[in-house]
């Protein structure tokens, strides 16, 4: 066994020094920092001193309806993409399992709108919604629907930019499926063959609960991405949060309190509201993780 | 038999048609981009242009200086990815070989960190790479991401599975720990660097908030962030809007048919670990 002594120790810290320089720097003392802005009532940042502390930003948050929309829209946003999302992912994931041909073209297809650029698929969905030339509605015509203004209708907005994230994040979700399935023995499915269970019981009573530790994980990490939505939105809706507002998320408004309206305190303190809501959602991933999957 | 091959046709067509409704949109960009401006804003839709309008990408291109984006899109991706391989492989060994007071909790400090949303980091960093007079300069585009804890934590689980022995040999053959690095567990550790390396790569390429933030200038602009101006200025002109998302589109997804394998494993592995 090798000892811990004072030479190893310098040693290894000279290791760690690039990694560590940039960490502190970038992250670590930013996280302290922006905790303290948060806190600013009255604050030039350009020679970054403090006039003033206190709790109005908080305070304004809590009374701000435009933050609580944002809260809102977001809530919104978690429920429209990620149920959906999980369930589609998981069917296609398990159809991929099956023992097929072109599985890798068909992993290919659904994978690739995930390693593309969000800003450049969302332009080609403004494409896509447009209202009087947009493919969507042509095809929404064949049915014999009415042209709908997905984007410049603030009751489409948000369902627009719903079915954009759903597209774009389901490939991610179904590798991480692909993989939980291929984790899964072989031997249960075919005892249970055996026993003369049919497909839907299988589905059910085998790889439903065995995949469990893999669907917690994908319904977290989908919740915790969607709660931070913002590239999507920007080039959507062509650097407005929706119209009239009604595509506004939680990061959406940090930015703008930042971006446009040099809002640091607030900016600051509703990045940290959305950090407490991330926050929570990790430790239930971490106590839940540990013990209530089922099987 | 007969239920089998049925059961087989139904999947083969579910899992068609949600093939094509993926790709629709990357067809429809890459025809939409080489039609004339008549056969864009028509309806019912033109599928198929009556002649390739190739000079739709070459307008694109002249309109904004996507000459310029890309090249900074390239130096951002490059610098950053190459400065994340060594503070990670650094790191990492020191980690996972190396004893030393204080692994623990540091260890557990820096994965700490990656509970914290990056939004909460912009503000702070702005005001200090702007105090710093790096705004609207590479520094700012590529130095916040030359380390990343979570790279760190994947090449660290890496290299604990390289077996010790292998340290102790090469040490009593007088080898230094900074040689044994870089001689025997870098190449072996090669396919988790490489899938390290492209993850990286990809999210550099396609990043925006941040440089959207950073960049004041046209001169400094990423392509995303490129685009999204253009897209303001082209306005309504979508087959030049098209040509330009395709442009920025297409070597992701070269990048990727190219090194699917890597890819792939390294988001089943990353994904499973957590």
């Amino acid at each position: 066994m090798e000892r811990t002594t004072w030479r190893a120790s310098i040693q290894a810290y000279l290791y760690l020094l690039p990694a560590l320089v940039i960490i502190v720097l970038f992250t670590i003392y930013p996280i302290i920092k922006s905790l303290l802005i948060s806190f600013y009532d009255d604050y030039d940042y350009f020679n970054d001193i403090v006039y003033a502390r206190g709790f109005a930003s908080y305070q304004y948050l809590w009374n701000d309806p435009t933050f609580h929309k944002a809260l809102w829209n977001t809530f919104v946003f978690v429920i429209g993409v990620v149920p959906a999302s999980i369930a589609l992912s998981m069917f296609i994931a398990v159809l991929l399992n099956s023992n097929i041909r072109l599985r890798s073209f068909f992993r290919t297809a659904y994978f690739i709108p995930f390693v593309t650029s969000v800003v450049a698929v969302s332009i080609v969905w403004r494409w896509i919604f447009h209202t009087e030339y947009g493919l969507f509605n042509y095809v929404l015509g064949l049915f014999g629907a009415d042209p709908v203004a997905w984007l410049t209708d603030p009751k489409w907005a948000m369902p627009s930019l719903i079915i954009l994230s759903i597209w774009k994040g389901l490939g991610y979700n179904i590798i991480i499926f692909l993989a939980g399935l291929q984790n899964i023995n072989e031997q249960y499915n075919l005892a249970a063959r055996m026993d003369g269970a049919g497909k839907a019981k299988r589905f059910f009573h085998i790889t439903l609960p065995l995949l469990s530790p893999t669907t917690f994980f994908v319904s977290i990490v989908s919740i915790i991405g969607s709660f931070k939505v913002f590239d999507e939105i920007y080039a959507l809706f062509g650097g407005q949060p929706g119209p009239a507002s009604s595509a506004l998320t939680v990061v959406y408004y940090i930015f703008e309190k930042f971006y446009s309206e040099w809002e640091f305190g607030i900016a600051s303190a509703a990045a940290y509201c959305l950090f407490i809501i991330i926050f929570i959602l990790t430790l239930i991933q971490l106590y839940i993780g540990k013990r209530k999957v089922t099987y | 038999m007969l239920r089998d091959a049925l059961s087989k046709t139904t999947i083969y067509v579910a899992l068609g048609i949600g093939a094509v409704l993926m790709l629709l949109p990357f067809i429809w960009m890459l025809l939409t981009s080489l039609k004339s401006g008549n056969e864009v804003m028509i309806m019912p839709p033109v599928w198929w242009p009556d002649d390739f309008k190739w000079e739709n990408y070459k307008t694109a291109w002249e309109m904004a200086p996507f000459g310029r984006y890309l090249l900074n899109s390239l130096v951002v991706m490059v610098l950053s990815t190459l400065g994340e391989l060594l503070t990670t492989i650094l790191a990492a060994y020191a980690f996972s070989k190396l004893h030393f007071w204080g692994r623990d909790i540091v260890f557990a400090l820096l994965l700490g960190t990656m509970m914290v949303p990056g939004e909460v980091l912009l503000i702070p960093n702005f005001v200090f790479l702007s105090n710093l007079g790096w705004i609207d300069r590479y520094e700012a585009l590529i130095i916040p991401w030359t380390a990343s804890v979570f790279a760190i934590f994947l090449l660290r689980q890496f290299f604990l599975s390289v077996p010790k022995d292998l340290g102790y040999a090469a040490k009593i053959d007088g080898c230094s720990d900074f040689r044994f690095l870089w001689t025997i567990m870098v190449p072996l550790a090669k396919p988790a660097l490489f899938t390290i390396a492209l993850l990286k790569a990809i999210g550099s390429w396609n990043a925006f908030l941040w440089p959207l933030i950073v960049t004041s200038s046209k001169e400094m602009r990423t392509l995303p962030v490129g685009l999204t101006s253009f897209s303001t200025e082209a306005g309504t002109i979508y087959e030049l809007l098209m040509a330009a998302s395709t442009m920025i589109i297409l070597p992701m997804i070269l990048l990727y048919f190219i090194l699917q394998k890597y890819i792939i494993q390294g988001i089943s592995k990353a994904g499973l670990k957590g």
